[in-house]
């Protein structure tokens, strides 16, 4: 019984770890900048997509992760720079739909670099299960678990600890008062996007010898991200981690103790009951705007 | 994916105006394909959109069929059935073709059927499930074994083990679906017991709940996973991580190279029923299929320096019946028709084609050969 509850958890805990990371992602350039950007799914397509490629040219893993990392951010700040700066002013549906179509181009120039087909990356420490009371358990889970912790507390301590962490928080709680006390807008912005890439490159690295990888692995990643976002309150860093975390557990449980065919069914259950509950989500403001 | 159908778009509408503007093409023959060279379907899709290419241009060299080059019009449905319903009207109303082999998934090929229907153009899909040819549509045909066959080849395979109790684990794909509803059909025929079953969405990355169900489920002697793409692949990986001991069983749905590279070692031990063609190099000389198998699967690698599936020969034996019945009987789509029903003995990369009037495949259980993986190769496992 222990052993399967396990199994289940960390089926879930897994795979919500990424829903989690991706919904971080969101939350951090919507605080900054209003926008929702649906390409993020598409940096963590990047993350492992450049890992598998430079790997696979004879790059060492920290290496070939890092010129992922590097590539990642450099993408998220040309989609800031060219395609949403321009129109800053323009309504919030508009800025949505030119973050669909980034991710569209995105998507086809990854399928003409990379090629169409499914990639794989080696596990980090090899696929060996470890048993832990009864249940058994990847090394690469724990590295996804352990590098979802690391993640989260890295952007809390550089949100609430470095000066450039605190004018990101400024810019999203007043942009005009952060810009009369001085803070380059602008370059805050980019910063936002480059972060939220460079932590959904980070999941898409760890998690790819778990999932595989393909050019349009992120069109299922931004819309369980979204869900995520949305179940844990829209805005709140903290609470779309936990958002995803819940989803991935929610869709673990109804498929190990429930039926297999309706868990996607039980996960979007779970949403309504939680937004029919607290309409903001769970850490979430309920009817807080933030324009 | 736009950039692939902005480019395929921008060439149909320049094949538009070549024709509109000349008969410089006016006497070539138009042969369509819809098939899912991008998108999840990509590994079905793009050795077959390779293939197409690959023997036309030879055939063409050659001087095209019966004096007449072919022209190949591709569209790229991406896996989705809506878009391949939509470039198969195209094919029909604008590029006015004479047949069409394509089709990349049962999903697809199944919204496409009504329109070849009603056009009476004949279609040769490369979609797996036995609802394609069953009941018998008029113009529609398929190459790839059909599931049916596929589960009664491995129920065959678990009875020389003596293995009668078994689990299913399957895709909620076209495929995954067909498949396990033709193995719940034909399971009591051969004393095969089905104690548990579980699904998955074919985007799942996470099988091990549904896994751990299974191996709690005393009794199971073998498990089989209907599906195709990531997802058996992830089955895989899953289920050596559990630990689970008995024997798995795949599906020809996965009969590419790629499925082995991604389960990795998991994938050892692990049988599936499959065409020749995989084991070409393997197959014994008096094996009537293997100057053919062994003929394409050297092109296909030399050409396009990928290791060869059963996908793309699926292909290219459509391409084959087609230009057979070409050969006999013209360019009439009707009597192009006729002609690829009296398929005979035709040797191929899936089997040995004998089409009838009621048999729009022509394949027998002997096309299929159950195969092990070993040390990460293919193996005959008979």
């Amino acid at each position: 019984m222990l052993a399967q509850f396990l199994q289940f958890a960390m089926s879930g805990l897994t795979v919500g770890a990424v829903y989690g990371i991706v919904a971080l992602g969101f939350t951090l350039i919507y605080n900054a900048s209003g926008v929702m950007n649906f390409a993020q799914g598409e940096f963590v397509m990047i993350g492992g997509m450049v890992t598998v490629s430079a790997v696979g040219a004879g790059v060492p893993l920290p290496l070939a992760a890092l010129i992922a990392v590097i590539v990642a951010a450099s993408v998220g700040v040309l989609l800031q720079r060219l395609a949403i700066e321009p129109v800053r002013d323009a309504p919030p549906v508009v800025l949505i739909i030119i973050t669909v179509g980034a991710a569209l181009v995105i998507r086809g120039v990854a399928q003409i670099v990379f090629g169409k087909q499914l990639h794989k990356l080696s596990d980090f420490s090899g696929d060996t299960p470890l048993a832990f009371l009864g249940a058994s358990i990847l090394p690469q889970a724990l590295w996804v678990l352990a590098g979802t912790v690391l993640i989260v507390t890295l952007v809390w301590l550089f949100l609430n600890l470095t000066m450039l962490g605190k004018a990101l928080i400024a810019t999203s709680a007043n942009r005009l008062a952060a810009k009369l006390v001085g803070i380059n807008i602008s370059f805050i912005l980019a910063l936002a996007f480059a972060l939220s890439a460079v932590i959904g490159a980070a999941a898409g690295i760890l998690v790819t010898p778990i999932t595989f990888t393909y050019a349009e692995v992120g069109t299922l990643l931004a819309l369980k991200g979204f869900a995520a976002l949305v179940l844990g309150g829209l805005g709140s860093p903290l609470g779309a981690v936990i958002g995803g975390l819940l989803l991935g557990l929610s869709e673990a449980f109804a498929a190990g103790y429930l039926s297999s065919t309706y868990k996607d069914a039980v996960a979007l259950l779970l949403m309504i009951a939680v937004l029919l509950l607290r309409p903001g989500g769970i850490l979430g403001h309920a009817g807080a705007e933030r324009v | 994916m736009t950039l692939h159908k902005s480019l395929a778009i921008a060439a149909g509408l320049l094949m538009g105006a070549t024709s509109l503007f000349g008969g410089a093409q006016a006497q070539d023959i138009k042969v369509g394909a819809v098939l899912s060279v991008t998108g999840p379907g990509a590994f079905l899709g793009d050795p077959a959109d390779k293939t197409l290419r690959m023997y036309v241009d030879e055939i063409n060299a050659k001087g095209g069929v019966k004096g007449r080059k072919l022209q190949l019009v591709i569209y790229d449905d991406g896996g989705d059935a809506g878009k391949a319903r939509t470039f198969a009207t195209r094919l029909v109303e604008e590029d006015k073709i004479v047949a069409m082999v394509g089709g990349s998934s049962t999903g697809t090929t199944m919204a496409m059927v009504p329109i070849f229907e009603e056009a009476q153009i004949p279609f040769i899909s490369l979609g797996g499930a036995v609802v394609i040819i069953e009941p018998v549509k008029k113009f529609v045909f398929k190459t790839p074994h059909t599931d049916r066959m596929a589960c009664e080849k491995i129920f065959t395979d678990l009875k020389q083990r003596n293995l009668t109790r078994i689990a299913l684990i399957s895709g909620t794909d076209g495929f995954g679906k067909s498949m396990r509803d033709q193995c719940a059909a034909v399971n009591a025929k051969y004393g095969v017991e089905i104690l548990a079953e579980e699904t998955y969405g074919p985007r799942d990355t996470d099988m091990t709940p549904q896994l751990t169900n299974l191996k709690a489920k005393a009794g199971v002697q073998a498990v089989i996973n209907p599906g195709f793409g990531q997802g058996p692949a992830i089955v895989t990986r899953n289920f050596r991580q559990l630990g689970f001991a008995v024997p798995l069983y795949q599906s020809h749905g996965v009969a590419s190279k790629q499925y082995i590279d991604l389960a990795g070692d998991a994938a050892n031990g692990v049988r599936l029923p499959a065409a020749a063609l995989l084991v070409a190099d393997k197959l014994a000389a008096s094996d009537p299929q293997k100057a053919v198998a062994s003929a394409y699967a050297t092109k296909f690698q030399t050409i396009t320096k990928e290791p060869v599936s059963t996908f793309g020969g699926h292909a290219f034996d459509g391409l084959m019946i087609l230009v057979g019945a070409m050969e006999r009987g013209g360019f009439d789509p009707k009597v192009i028709r006729d002609e690829i029903e009296k398929t005979k003995g035709l040797i191929g990369t899936a089997g040995v084609f004998n089409m009838s009037a009621s048999d729009h495949m022509g394949l027998d259980l002997s096309a299929f050969k159950m195969l092990e993986i070993r040390n990460g190769d293919w193996a005959l496992a008979e």
